[in-house]
C-alpha cells in the first residue's frame, strides 16, 4: 500500500466523493451550523473526529465479529449503536478537558449522534472495501478523515456564501430556507467539475 | 439457538459500550454548580451583557463564585436582585436605578440633512456616506437603529431624533451598541440635569450645524454651586454624582440643550 494510492483516496474523498456536496448526506447540520464560520468550523472538526474513531472501531467489529458469524445484516444496528456510545465519550470527554470547546458546540454534540453523514462513512468505507481488496484499514481510516476534512471545506465555503446572502436583497418568497438551498446546489453543481481530477492526479 | 449468536453479539456490544460509559462519567465527572444554575433559573435570560458578563450564565457562574455584585442586572431590576440576594444568602442590595438616555436634540428643527438620502434605511449604513446623513457630525440621524434593537419598546423616533422613555427602559443596553454615533449612554434615573447634545465642535462650527447644540460657553460651569456641570472638548457635561437637580444651569444655558430629567 504506497503513500500515493492513500493521498488519492485523501483528496477523493474530500473533492469528488465529498459526502455533503456529492452524496448528499448530513445536509441538516450543513443547513443548521453554516451560518457562522467559527461554530462551522468547530462542528466540522467535531464530526472529522467522531469520523475517524467511528471508523477505527467498526471496522474491526464489522470484519471481525459481524463476518466471520454471518451477521452483516445487523451492520446499521450495530454500527448505530457504536456511534452513539462513542459521541457520548466524546462528550464526556471534552466537558472534562475542553469545556471552551464543550460550550462552543453546545446541541450540536449530541446532534453528531444521528449525523447520517457518520454513519454513511462508516459504511460506506466497507462498501469499498468489499469491493477493492487493496482498500484495508489504514485506507478506512484515510478515507474517513478525509471525508471529515471534506466536510470542514464544504461548511466553511458555504459559511462563507451564507455570510454574503445575509447582506443580499432576496426576493421574499424566496427569503430563508428556500434560497439556502438554491446556493446549497450550485455549490454542489461546482464541485462537479472535480470529476476525473483526482483519477489524473494520482494515476 | 442460531438466532441468540446475533442477539448475544448485539446486547455484548450495548452493555460493553455502557460500562464503558458508566466508567467514563465516574472517572471524568464535572462537578456541577447548582447554586449558578439555580440563579441562572432566576435571572432574565436575556443574555443582553448589561452586568457585564458574557450572558445570563456568566454572570450566575460570577455570582456563585462570589466575583460578582448582587443587582447588577439591570433587566431584572429589584425583584431579580433580591431573589438573586436571597439565593445568596447576604443581605438586601440596593438597586440603582438607570436609565438609557440620548445625548442630542438635533430634531428637523434644529438641524438639516446635508444631502438627499436614499439608502438602505439603517443609522449605520447612512454612517458610511460622508458620516451620516445629519448636517451635525455628532447628530442623531433619527433612523431608528436603536428603536430596533430595543426589545421593550421604550424608544421611538420623532422628528428625526429619537427619544428614550425612562419609564419603560430595563437598561439592557441594546441601544447603547446600536448607536453609530454613540449618542446613548446611562445615566441614574434621579431629578438631575442632563446635557443633551454630543456636539465636539467649536462653538461657531456647533453654530452652523445646530440651532440648539452645546457650544462650549461656560455659562452652565459659572451657575453651578456644586460643581457638577464641566465643559470638555467644548460639550458640558453633568457629572450625576454631583448634581442636585435645582435647575440653575437649565436656567442659564443660552441654547436649551440643557434639560432637567423627570422621574
Amino acid at each position: 500500500m504506497d503513500l500515493k494510492f492513500l493521498v488519492g483516496i485523501f483528496l477523493a474523498a474530500i473533492l469528488t466523493e465529498n459526502y455533503i456536496l456529492n452524496k448528499f448526506l448530513g445536509i441538516c447540520p450543513f443547513l443548521g451550523v453554516s451560518k457562522k464560520l467559527n461554530t462551522a468550523v468547530g462542528m466540522s472538526c467535531a464530526v472529522t473526529a467522531v469520523m475517524v474513531i467511528a471508523t477505527a472501531v467498526t471496522w474491526p467489529v464489522y470484519t471481525y465479529v459481524l463476518v466471520p458469524n454471518d451477521l452483516s445484516y445487523l451492520q446499521t444496528i450495530v454500527f448505530i449503536l457504536i456511534i452513539a456510545a462513542l459521541v457520548q465519550l466524546l462528550e464526556i470527554i471534552l466537558r472534562k478537558y475542553m469545556p471552551p470547546l464543550y460550550n462552543a458546540l453546545g446541541i450540536y454534540l449530541p446532534l453528531i449522534t444521528t449525523n447520517c453523514a457518520v454513519l454513511g462513512v462508516t459504511m460506506l468505507v466497507l462498501e469499498k472495501g468489499a469491493a477493492d481488496p487493496n482498500f484495508g484499514y489504514v485506507a478506512s481510516l484515510v478515507n474517513a478523515f478525509g471525508a471529515g476534512i471534506g466536510f470542514l471545506v464544504a461548511m466553511v465555503l458555504f459559511a462563507g456564501v451564507r455570510e454574503r446572502l445575509e447582506l443580499c436583497d432576496i426576493p421574499k418568497f424566496l427569503r430563508g430556507l428556500p434560497i439556502t438551498l438554491i446556493a446549497a446546489s450550485l455549490v454542489a453543481v461546482s464541485f462537479l467539475g472535480f470529476n476525473g481530477i483526482v483519477d489524473r492526479l494520482t494515476a | 439457538m442460531e438466532i441468540l449468536i446475533p442477539v448475544l453479539i448485539v446486547a455484548g456490544i450495548g452493555l460493553l459500550a455502557g460500562i464503558i460509559l458508566a466508567i467514563a462519567s465516574v472517572v471524568m465527572a464535572v462537578p456541577k454548580d447548582e447554586k449558578a444554575e439555580a440563579l441562572l433559573e432566576v435571572l432574565p435570560g436575556a443574555n443582553c451583557g448589561a452586568c457585564g458578563f458574557s450572558g445570563c450564565s456568566g454572570y450566575a457562574a460570577a455570582l456563585s463564585k462570589g466575583e460578582a455584585k448582587v443587582g447588577l442586572c439591570s433587566p431584572g431590576g429589584e425583584a431579580c436582585a433580591k431573589a438573586c440576594a436571597e439565593l445568596l444568602g447576604v443581605g438586601d442590595v440596593a438597586v440603582e436605578k438607570k436609565t438609557a438616555l440620548v445625548h442630542c436634540m438635533g430634531s428637523y428643527d434644529m438641524t438639516s440633512d446635508k444631502m438627499q438620502y436614499d439608502g438602505i434605511e439603517s443609522c449605520s449604513a447612512s454612517t458610511f456616506l460622508a458620516g451620516g446623513i445629519t448636517s451635525c457630525r455628532f447628530g442623531c440621524m433619527g433612523m431608528g437603529d436603536c428603536a430596533a434593537a430595543c426589545a421593550y419598546g421604550a424608544i421611538s423616533v420623532c422628528n428625526g431624533v429619537a427619544s428614550i422613555d425612562p419609564k419603560k427602559c430595563r437598561g439592557c443596553s441594546q441601544c447603547v451598541a446600536a448607536c453609530p454615533k454613540g449618542l446613548i449612554s446611562f445615566v441614574p434615573l434621579k431629578k438631575q440635569a442632563v446635557v443633551r447634545c454630543s456636539n465636539c465642535d467649536k462653538g461657531p462650527q456647533t453654530m452652523k450645524v445646530c440651532k440648539i447644540g452645546c457650544i462650549g460657553c461656560m455659562k452652565c460651569v459659572k451657575s453651578c454651586d456644586y460643581e457638577a456641570v464641566k465643559v470638555e472638548n467644548f460639550c458640558a457635561k453633568v457629572d450625576p454624582a454631583k448634581c442636585v437637580g435645582c435647575g440653575k444651569c437649565v436656567e442659564a444655558c443660552p441654547r436649551h440643550v440643557i434639560t432637567l430629567l423627570e422621574v
